[in-house]
């Protein structure tokens, strides 16, 4: 009884930490269909931005103030994965547009230079990111139950992030813009919108999010120039199972791979769990090609 | 009508030209860059390692770039530092080293390309190199087949004796099979075996479980987890349901920051069950975070707070040169008595051909940071002193357990009756 409930917990979590290093690739990937294969790179400059701001608070701010580094950490993630996407949109990918195997190929190399520039700047070893205490430990329930503080404040994090998007799509101006070119890029642009503008902001803020994820993940994973590639694929395979062009469809995608994950990695083993999760994900898109929760509109081929 | 095709002809010759061009820039490039020293371009051609030269090439092939630059880019920094205070002695045969560095990119068949550059294009007298049993693997018929020399500086899992590779890393009985029986006597019965899923965890863990039998230990559990895997909390769940005295850890690479992040926050601590790692050395400890694997164990030959002399100017020079933070590690270490033991070995040759170094390498002993080695003629291994350590709130190790002499390397466990199915197995 115990450890289904713990492990149901941690198919929960799983899919928190999915959703998240997801949400970003369900814009730039989702939204706009670059195949973003530097998408794992965005996520890893995140986890560095939050270890310069922890190695920024342990040099420049009283020793009291430490805890709070995390706190002030993930919108310097998010800032520095917001610009560097807004970069990496102007330089290159604006050129892409409509060109997924290019975009691939391209944002593939990207992905490399990232990976060696971090090699260059941080060093090849793994870097230490000391967690806040406030985040160390958990609650126990039932007796004898763990659930770690970090994994409930990732769920946290992701609702909030989630409730964000979810406003800045559905209520905003700019979201509203954002949703016209997606849907009828010649229409919004007859009707006065700058594509141009939307498209980079957009992809900017895909990479924004990914920088959030990294920052996140420092709390439980390792932080190196190749911790984008632990992830890219877990990322891709969420956004491509919930249906490409909906952010429920990418809820729905993590929720199922992360339990499913949990659970099979249970009754069998960690590398047998992962093949059956990938041939039910690759059943199921024989059975509904359009993913979980197909949009339906008639602009997107 | 011609003068068209003429156009199109012309058209066609200039981009061959270009092509032509790039490639040959290209093929500059690479030798310009791969050896370091400019004054060499004229050996190049000739029999570099050949007497009549005034240096010796030597190879280094490590991965640079890629998911193993991690851990083997430090081996890379010891080397180099070898190399260059044997040649502010005087050099080997008083000749420089000059060395030819090449990025094996964390990818086994560029490993035996690279390796099979420098050995017939660069002729290196011998390639300082490797870090997973997959690259070594990738590399060892190439070396068998132009019997070259390869120094390999890292702890395996055994069962591997190629005529034309030095071992300067742990086998089994040097640092596993010790620690197993330690723990054993020490921390409990009941094993679980948690390890990442190639050749070196599970190769290693068929050895455990063969000396648990023999030895009155129990196996509540045994899990791999594909390399680069981050969430642990299923395997910790599962662990907690097995309840193990001790876990034996073979992770490799990333994932042992997940794991032992992921182990703390489920609430166990050091105190609660004993976790003994064969792959976290300083380096990792610095990824992992101190505080996370204070009290955790980990078996070596060799730490940074080893108590010799020697090791004392090694950790002093090796910060002085490469930065106050850098600590040295146990495949560091290694990777720095394997130069110094090639060039004592062909000191005592007088010669840089591979058959007489061999020869003459036979029993050399030297003093090396770690305290004496000395190198196996039959298996071309090293005698190693195995050490137990305790991570500290510091990142440092204290030893708890040693063998108090350097110990005899056995890579076929012959010397252990248990093991008699393995061998013969593989």
């Amino acid at each position: 009884m115990d450890v289904l409930i713990l492990q149901l917990f941690n198919g929960i979590s799983v899919s928190s930490i999915l959703l998240l290093i997801a949400l970003g690739l369900a814009i730039t990937f989702g939204l706009m269909k670059v195949i973003n294969m530097a998408h794992g790179e965005l996520i890893m400059i995140g986890a560095y931005a939050a270890y310069m701001m922890q190695n920024l608070f342990q040099s420049y701010m009283p020793e009291s103030a430490f805890n709070w580094y995390f706190v002030v950490a993930i919108p310097f993630s998010f800032a520095i994965a917001f610009v560097i996407g807004l970069l990496l949109e102007t330089v290159l990918i604006r050129f892409l547009y409509g060109r997924p195997l290019d975009s691939l190929l391209a944002t593939w190399g990207v992905g490399l230079m990232l990976q060696q520039l971090a090699r260059t700047i941080f060093g090849a070893p793994n870097v230490g990111v000391t967690s806040p205490t406030w985040l160390d430990g958990g609650m126990t329930i039932l007796g004898d139950v763990v659930l770690p503080y970090k994994r409930l404040f990732i769920i946290a994090l992701v609702a909030v992030v989630l409730a964000a998007m979810y406003l800045y799509i559905n209520r905003s101006h700019a979201g509203r813009r954002m949703r016209a070119v997606m849907q009828n890029r010649e229409m919004a642009a007859c009707l006065g919108i700058s594509t141009r503008r939307v498209d980079a902001v957009t992809f900017a803020i895909g990479s924004g999010i990914a920088g959030i994820a990294g920052c996140a993940l420092t709390l439980i994973g390792p932080i190196g120039p190749s911790l984008g590639t632990y992830y890219i694929v877990d990322a891709f395979m969420v956004v491509v199972l919930g249906g490409v062009g909906k952010l429920v469809g990418t809820v729905f995608g993590a929720l199922g791979i992360g339990l499913s994950n949990t659970l099979f990695e249970y009754w069998t083993t960690a590398s047998l769990g992962k093949v059956l999760v990938f041939l039910c994900i690759v059943a199921f898109l024989q059975w509904k090609p359009s993913g979980l929760i197909a949009m339906r509109t008639r602009s997107l081929d | 009508m011609s003068q068209k095709v003429w156009k199109r002809v012309s058209l066609l010759l200039v981009a061959l030209c270009i092509v032509l061009a790039g490639c040959s820039n290209n093929a500059n490039n690479t030798t310009t860059t791969t050896s370091t020293n400019a004054g060499s371009e004229g050996a190049a051609d000739s029999n570099a390692s050949s007497d009549d030269s005034g240096e010796i090439k030597v190879g280094i092939l490590h991965s640079l770039s890629g998911t193993m630059a991690i851990s083997e880019v430090s081996v890379k920094d010891a080397e180099m530092m070898a190399i260059e205070e044997i040649n502010a002695k005087g050099g080997v045969l008083g000749k420089k080293l000059v060395p030819v560095i090449e990025d094996g990119a964390s990818d086994w068949p560029t490993f035996a390309e690279k390796a099979r550059k420098l050995i017939s294009e660069d002729k290196v007298a011998t390639v300082f190199g490797g870090w997973t049993s997959a690259s070594r693997k990738a590399m060892l018929p190439v070396f068998e087949e132009l019997n070259g020399l390869l120094w390999y500086p890292v702890q395996y899992e055994g069962l591997e004796s190629s005529p034309n590779i030095f071992y300067t890393g742990a086998t089994t009985n040097q640092q596993i099979v010790p620690a197993v029986s330690w723990l054993l006597e020490n921390k409990g019965k009941k094993f679980y075996l948690l390890g990442s899923d190639y050749v070196f965890p599970r190769t290693a863990n068929k050895i455990i479980k063969e000396q648990l039998k023999a030895e009155g230990g129990e196996l509540v559990g045994e899990e791999y987890t594909p390399l680069g895997h981050t969430d642990y909390s299923t395997i910790i769940s599962k662990i907690k349901e097995a309840k193990p005295e001790v876990v034996f850890n073979t992770l490799n690479g990333d994932s042992n920051v997940a794991f032992f992040k992921q182990l703390k926050d489920a609430g166990f601590t050091a105190q609660d069950m004993t976790t003994l790692s064969v792959s976290v050395a300083e380096e990792e400890i610095r990824g992992i975070g101190a505080d996370v694997l204070a009290g955790h164990l980990a078996a070596w030959n060799y730490y940074q707070t080893t108590d010799t002399p020697e090791n004392k100017t090694f950790v002093e020079n090796y910060k002085k040169k490469y930065g106050e933070d850098r600590v040295t590690a146990d495949p560091i270490e290694a990777g720095y008595d394997a130069v110094y033991l090639w060039a004592a070995a062909v000191e005592k040759a007088g010669s840089t051909d591979v058959d007489k170094v061999k020869e003459a390498a036979k029993e050399l002993e030297w003093d090396a940071p770690e305290g004496k080695v000395k190198i196996d003629g039959e298996t071309q291994h090293l005698y190693k002193t195995v050490r137990i350590g305790e991570v500290q709130t510091d990142g440092q190790f204290k030893e708890v357990w040693n063998s108090g002499e350097p110990v005899k390397p056995d890579p076929y466990l012959k010397g252990y009756e248990w093991a008699s199915s393995l061998s013969s197995g593989n």
